[in-house]
């Protein structure tokens, strides 16, 4: 009945043509200034690094089978960690939400055009590519062992030969990613703040844009000083300038310092889009008004600010004063207060919702189970007794893989289930997108809740071998490391495929109510043929259900009651 | 933030509108109805917007590079906490007069960039022109004194920690054996070796980790002269655009913007220069 219906649609409502079809060729994909191409360059650029890393993750685990060689000798084994963890943050889930969905979406979901600067956004997008260049340089020259923190004065000065050209590219490819994040943020501040079309309030924003904009904050403070340390560690490697390097007089601590002043506040670089899609997910799914829209939106710019703030409690192992320590401590445990004000109001979103477990929402619940579970672990790592014991352990690895894949991860594919139609103008199919997310979620716990008990016991991380009795955690962790990989690889498969196979999607195939939904799938160049009317974004009595076109149409105003309108 | 930026460019656009009645054409507020202005890029609704926008990422770019250069200045503050000793060995070895000259340089390039955007504002190609070429001589002055600078100290082996190898006065080493101090040095060189007293370095030895200081000084300085070099290519652009006629009261955006870039430059050599070079 939908083909009937489709025709019909495309004549009344939709434009001849759309972003994808209003050109061809490869210099338009190349030389395009449309964010929405832009955003769907990166969409496919960070999701290959996602299963490059994903390749070095599985056989980081394999090797992890058996307490001694089980595919690879040591040194290989500890390149296979580092790449996976280079790759995976500075590549894949830095760019990952913001600048791939966030490109795509924050203009359409502001009611923009654009973003302010598109030639600026373009160079964003090749400085990315440059950075993944000097990457896979360093992948070739094969040398680089150092664990993605590039830690002096491992780094500075003890790796030397045909491994220091190996360091130099990727530490030259890191600074060039920085770059890349700095402008994505500069971008999305200004857009945010100059291009809203008029009645988007700062409080009518979606609470998207919020966290995109409290990422963007974060990105525009605190990537700089990565840049100048990773510079100041060239210059170590190149020069000699002694500022890092014992030998020559200078404090390795001191970059340890540096990099998590940027490193940590990364973090919520990476969490906090995710947050900002669960929001939206939350409350299109529960056909509620977000509860705590303020509290939400506030929580976000504390993160980003609290962000700042807890550099130290990567270091209370590193010879760090006592009182620094204790202050840093002190301050982790406020991060928790808006995390879990988050969390609250999702929950009390969903209470007597209208619950619909699409794909999407499917993804959002895994979101809430597993970031409240690294939180959680968080609190314990922050407490300075129990951190002297679970210090570089597996405990730590499962936490932050908790909060990193599980969070940022999930939501990112939450995020692309839910606005592919957008995107794609393909349908995709609900079974095997839900079998694909069931896989995610029982790999994911399968391979990183053994990670807490072994870490516990005190298996350190990153080694190569471990003793006897750790091997019944390392097997299970490893055959749930297969399942996720299988289960991240139904998922993409599902997406892919809808574009061949996909029934056409409508408008607004979720019942959302912020603005990318009034426009076709997929959008138009322009996003808008008029601007946009802009009302409160989670008062779902603006849309119904209409059975003959199978999607949501926007509700008269003489059918509204009128009383989804306060919060 | 937002107050304050929005006040900052609303400031700047009144400015241009009680300077020129007819300026208020380009920045109507209806999206469609005047005529479009080469220069306005279609995703803005008016060239007001499009001025406020580009001013508000430019203010964004220079704190992302102020903080690009905190890292350094929290690493010399470090280093003159722990090891003061290296500072004050080391800033005797760098040239204040010369360094002085080049702040006097980039403030007076500072006055004629300042005027070249009043220059576009009021839409006086010639003048503006001028005062960007001037600007960009200035800087190539600067540079140029700063090669002094370099050469100099590479030659007396002032080098970055790694490569750090002064070349002493001998009787430096001789005289300080029987105890007397660098006055002493000092007067022994004067009558034995006046013929070279360029290539030498007089006065006490270095302590340990005096090569610091020349690292933070190479870096601070050097990352400084990057910032000049990419500020000249900036100048030059505009000076090849102005010279084409593309700025005036509607449209001065990026004047302004290199403007604001070039200020904050030179005020970070105003920062430089008294840390490294007049230290007590």
């Amino acid at each position: 009945m939908a083909t009937v219906a489709e025709p019909m649609l495309a004549h009344k409502h939709e434009p001849e043509e759309n972003y994808l079809t209003c050109s061809s060729g490869f210099l338009s994909w190349a030389m395009t200034l449309d964010h929405k191409r832009i955003g769907v360059m990166y969409l496919f650029a960070v999701t290959a690094s996602m299963l490059l890393g994903g390749v070095f993750a599985l056989l980081v685990r394999i090797e992890l089978l058996t307490p001694d060689k089980t595919l690879m000798d040591h040194n290989t084994y500890n390149h296979m960690f580092t790449l996976h963890g280079a790759v995976m943050v500075f590549l894949f889930i830095i760019p990952s939400i913001p600048a791939a969905l966030g490109n795509f979406i924050l203009p359409v979901m502001l009611g923009a055009k654009d973003v302010a600067f598109p030639r600026l956004n373009l160079a964003s997008f090749y400085l990315w590519v440059a950075g993944a260049i000097f990457f896979l340089m360093a992948i070739a020259m094969g040398s680089l062992d150092t664990g993605w923190t590039f830690y002096t004065p491992y780094s500075s000065s003890v790796i030397s030969g045909s491994q220091a050209g190996g360091i130099v590219a990727a530490v030259f490819g890191a600074f060039i990613l920085g770059f890349s994040s700095i402008f994505t943020g500069l971008n999305f501040i200004v857009t945010v703040h100059t291009l809203r079309p008029p009645g988007m309030t700062w409080f009518r924003m979606p609470l998207f844009l919020w966290a995109l904009y409290a990422t963007s904050v974060i990105q525009l403070l605190a990537t700089p000083v990565l840049g100048i340390t990773l510079l100041l560690l060239i210059l170590e490697r190149t020069l000699g300038i002694g500022v890092f390097d014992p030998a020559l007089g200078g404090d390795p601590v001191l970059f340890q310092h540096f990099f998590w002043f940027y490193s940590h506040p990364a973090v919520y670089i990476m969490i906090l889009p995710a947050m900002g899609i669960i929001s939206e997910l939350i409350a299109t799914f529960s056909r509620r008004h977000i509860f705590g829209y303020r509290f939400i939106a506030y929580s976000s710019i504390a993160i980003a600010l609290l962000g700042f703030l807890v550099w130290g409690h990567h270091m209370f192992t590193s010879g760090q004063s006592p009182l620094a320590t204790v202050i840093f401590s002190a301050l982790t445990f406020t991060v928790s207060i808006p995390s879990a004000i988050k969390v609250f109001n999702w929950l009390a979103t969903m209470y007597k919702g209208s619950i619909s477990l699409a794909t999407p929402m499917l993804y959002a619940q895994s979101f809430i189970f597993l970031f409240t579970i690294g939180g959680l672990t968080g609190l314990f790592l922050g407490t300075l007794a129990v951190d002297i014991h679970l210090h570089d352990t597996y405990f730590v690895v499962a936490h932050f893989h908790y909060v990193m894949m599980g969070g940022t991860l999930i939501a990112f594919l939450g995020g692309m289930y839910y606005w592919w139609p957008k995107i794609t103008g393909k349908m995709y199919n609900e079974l095997w997108g839900a079998i694909g997310c069931l896989m995610v979620f029982v790999g994911f716990n399968l391979t990183f809740f053994p990670q807490f008990m072994l870490g516990s016991q005190g298996m350190p991380r990153r080694y190569y071998t471990y003793l006897p009795h750790f091997q019944g955690y390392h097997v299970i962790s490893t055959i749930g490391a297969l399942v996720l990989g299988t289960g991240i690889g139904v998922a993409l498969a599902t997406l892919l495929w809808s574009l061949w196979t996909g029934r056409k999607a409508p408008a607004n195939p979720w019942g959302g109510v912020t603005l990318e939904w009034t426009c076709s799938s997929p959008p138009p160049l322009a996003n808008f043929e008029k601007t946009p009317t802009v009302g409160d974004p989670y008062d779902m009595e603006q849309v119904k259900w209409d059975a003959k076109t199978e999607s949501w149409i926007p509700r008269p105003v003489s059918e509204r009651t009128g009383n989804s309108a306060s919060h | 933030m937002s107050t304050a930026t929005a006040d900052l460019a609303g400031g700047h656009a009144a400015d241009g509108h009680g300077a020129h009645g007819h300026s208020a054409d380009g920045h109507g507020a209806d999206p469609h109805g005047h005529a479009h202005h080469p220069f306005h890029a279609h995703h803005f609704d008016s060239l007001e917007q499009q001025f406020d926008s580009g001013k508000l990422g430019t203010w964004l770019f220079l704190v992302t590079e102020i903080l690009f250069f905190s890292g350094l200045f929290v690493a010399y503050v470090i280093y003159r906490t722990t090891h003061p000793e290296i500072f004050e060995w080391g800033h005797v070895h760098l040239n204040k007069y010369l360094g002085a000259i080049n702040t006097a340089v980039l403030i007076f390039s500072s006055l004629t960039m300042a005027w070249a955007v009043r220059a576009a504002q009021l839409g006086q190609k010639k003048l503006l022109v001028t005062m960007l070429w001037i600007t960009f001589a200035c800087a190539g002055a600067f540079l140029v004194v700063k090669y002094f600078e370099y050469s100099h100290k590479f030659h007396l082996g002032l080098l970055p920690a790694g490569m750090f190898n002064p070349v002493m006065a001998e009787p430096v080493a001789g005289h300080d054996a029987t105890g007397h101090g660098d006055a002493h040095a000092a007067g022994g060189h004067a009558t034995g070796h006046a013929a070279d007293s360029h290539d030498v370095i007089h006065g006490p030895p270095p302590p340990p980790g005096a090569g610091i200081f020349f690292s933070i000084y190479y870096a601070m300085t050097g990352l400084h002269a990057i910032h000049i070099l990419g500020g000249m290519a900036l100048i030059a652009w505009l000076a090849v655009r102005a010279s084409k006629g593309h700025f005036g009261p509607t449209y001065f955006g990026p004047v302004d913007y290199v403007g604001l870039y070039w200020h904050l430059v030179d005020l970070i050599w105003i920062y430089l220069f008294p840390l490294l070079y007049l230290i007590h």
